[in-house]
């Protein structure tokens, strides 16, 4: 049957944290908030982010979206909670590398549950759907460090 | 009776394999596939008679330019339209209404006016009028839709008023499959000194449009809609107020004199027409309007009813099937908005994707209309004359799978 080809897609792992996703919720005391949307089709991530000391201490995420961008917000979250600001970055890379059908051999494991997502690679319409919450990730991590030259700008003065 | 079966032969692309399955195209509210006949037309257009119009004195030119304007006879004839002169070739739907807005906006609306809209409307209806309400400090007004979907006429009434200089309503909704009554709210439109325009995207294609009768304005559609090329459509104006109105853009053929510090323009319709048109685009409209016209307006829009009113009860008895729009198939086009409770439309997309049916899923650029139906996405399917009874079946059918691999497939 010609569905089970979703299989590539949708595996047990990924709908597992779509139905039960990963620090879904709000942060207290979060350093940066992001807000992303995708605008060709509405999906939308709030993602809080908790960095002290350029790691990243505690993480959270709203929104709604596919089962693939739910999915991979938890799943992003789980592989980055407790990384530093740099190997958050690299872990970034490597997921959108594997999302783009790139072989990143070892680079796998530091995804955690996300490799799992290797499969839309095959679905180049689900790209973006895949790497909404990376993203916003991204921009959280730019905005922080943004944040603390400011700061520090600040202090100087 | 129009045989869809036969009509399909004239398409090579709906006769592949998507992902191992036979295609069913269902994405024509978003473009519509274009017919054997208009590709050779076009091809043999550029193989023989291609080149600049309008300035060249040369056979070719004369023969390009002959076909250039031939096409907008073809389109006035079409639209019914008084003369040729009311017809501006633009770049699509889009286009044409932001250069009402621009043009039209700077002519006629001032501070504390009044432009009335639909929440039924597609963004290229949206923003170009909150751009002109921002730029002169008017007002944007939305129209209620009644529960069913349908635009709210009392509440147009109510809201077609005094200071209004504007109305611009979609005659046919790309998400609830509604058609408008835009005769009755052009002559509201025009009780009160508005001015009416019609987005005519999805109706042109779909059914037999006479501007003339319609009394409104301003009337835009694109031709990839119907069967012609992307990258051309056509604004229809009023030749009165057209004559009044400013040129959007500026340069080449749509001057008459260029002094030193000031210029003179064109007569209508070149005035608008800056710079080289897109020649080939207007053409192949002409061609796609003389297939469609072959096949007859009345024709496919009856073709469409019958389709809905074969699928549409079938859909509707699909446990968790959510409709966006009106369930009466005597009121409802071609265009099925839908979702599946349960699974998002992108994840009902790909599964049918996979199965090769093409439907379009997401906000159908028109985020207002899916806020007030309190819902993010829908799904879309949306048929056309060359679909068939069988590609109905496979809709249906598609996602009934579609649920249960969500439903007990992984969970």
């Amino acid at each position: 049957m010609a569905l089970s080809r979703l299989d590539n897609l949708y595996r047990q792992v990924i709908l597992d944290h779509t139905n039960h996703p990963h620090n879904r919720g709000v942060l207290d005391d979060a350093t940066s908030q992001i807000e992303l949307n995708n605008p060709t089709c509405g999906d939308v991530i709030q993602l809080q982010l908790n960095i002290q000391d350029g790691v990243i201490c505690d993480v959270a995420f709203e929104g709604h979206g596919c089962s693939i961008s739910m999915a991979s917000a938890s799943m992003m979250t789980v592989a980055i909670k407790g990384k530093t600001e740099a190997e958050a970055i690299e872990i970034i890379a490597n997921f959108l590398e594997l999302v783009q059908g790139e072989d990143i051999g070892t680079a796998k494991k530091t995804l955690k549950d996300a490799q799992m997502l290797s499969g839309v690679a095959k679905f180049p319409a689900r790209i973006k759907c895949a790497t909404l919450a990376w993203k916003a990730l991204e921009r959280g991590i730019i905005q922080e460090n943004e944040t603390t030259i400011s700061s520090q700008l600040h202090t100087e003065e | 009776m129009l045989d869809a079966t036969r009509l399909k032969q004239d398409f090579p692309i709906l006769h592949q394999e998507v992902n191992d399955e036979p295609l069913v195209y269902l994405d024509n509210a978003a473009s519509t596939q274009m017919p054997l006949k208009v590709m050779n037309e076009l091809k043999h257009f550029k193989e023989t008679d291609y080149a600049n119009v309008h300035r060249g004195v040369h056979t070719l030119s004369e023969r390009a330019t002959s076909q250039y304007e031939a096409a907008r006879d073809t389109v006035s004839r079409f639209l019914e339209a008084k003369s040729t002169k009311e017809i501006l070739f633009t770049r699509g739907t889009t286009t044409s209404l932001n250069w009402v807005a621009q043009s039209l906006g700077d002519l006629v609306v001032e501070k504390g006016d009044k432009i009335v809209i639909s929440y039924m409307e597609h963004h290229s209806n949206i923003i170009p009028w909150q751009q002109l309400a921002k730029r002169k400090g008017a007002e944007l007004i939305y129209i209620n839709l009644t529960p069913e979907g349908f635009l709210d006429m009392t509440d147009a009434k109510s809201k077609i008023t005094d200071g209004v200089k504007i109305v611009s309503i979609t005659h046919a909704s790309n998400v609830l499959g509604v058609v408008n009554d835009v005769k009755t709210l052009g002559e509201l439109a025009h009780s009160v000194g508005a001015k009416m325009v019609v987005d005519g995207a999805q109706s042109t294609p779909h059914m037999r449009v006479n501007v003339t009768k319609l009394n409104c304005d301003f009337y835009a559609f694109s031709a990839h809609k119907m069967c012609g090329p992307t990258g051309i459509g056509v604004l229809y104006g009023r030749q009165e107020l057209l004559e009044k109105m400013e040129p959007v853009e500026y340069g080449g053929e749509m001057i008459d004199f260029v002094y030193d510090q000031t210029s003179t323009w064109a007569e209508l319709p070149y005035k608008f027409e800056a710079g080289t048109p897109n020649i080939t685009g207007a053409i192949g409209l002409a061609y796609a309007i003389d297939y469609l016209e072959e096949i007859g307006l009345d024709n496919i829009h009856q073709h469409e009813q019958e389709l809905v009113e074969y699928v549409l009860p079938k859909l509707l008895a699909i446990d968790g099937f959510e409709l966006y729009g009106p369930k009466d198939v005597n009121q409802h086009t071609g265009v099925i908005a839908f979702n599946i409770e349960g699974i998002h439309p992108h994840d009902l997309s790909t599964a049918l994707d996979m199965q090769g049916v093409a439907i379009r899923a997401g906000h159908h650029c028109a985020q207002p209309l899916l806020r007030y139906l309190d819902v993010m996405s829908t799904a879309r399917a949306s048929f056309y004359f060359y679909n068939t009874k069988e590609d109905a079946d496979c809709l249906v059918q598609s996602i009934i799978e579609a649920k249960e691999f969500f439903q007990y497939g992984f969970i």
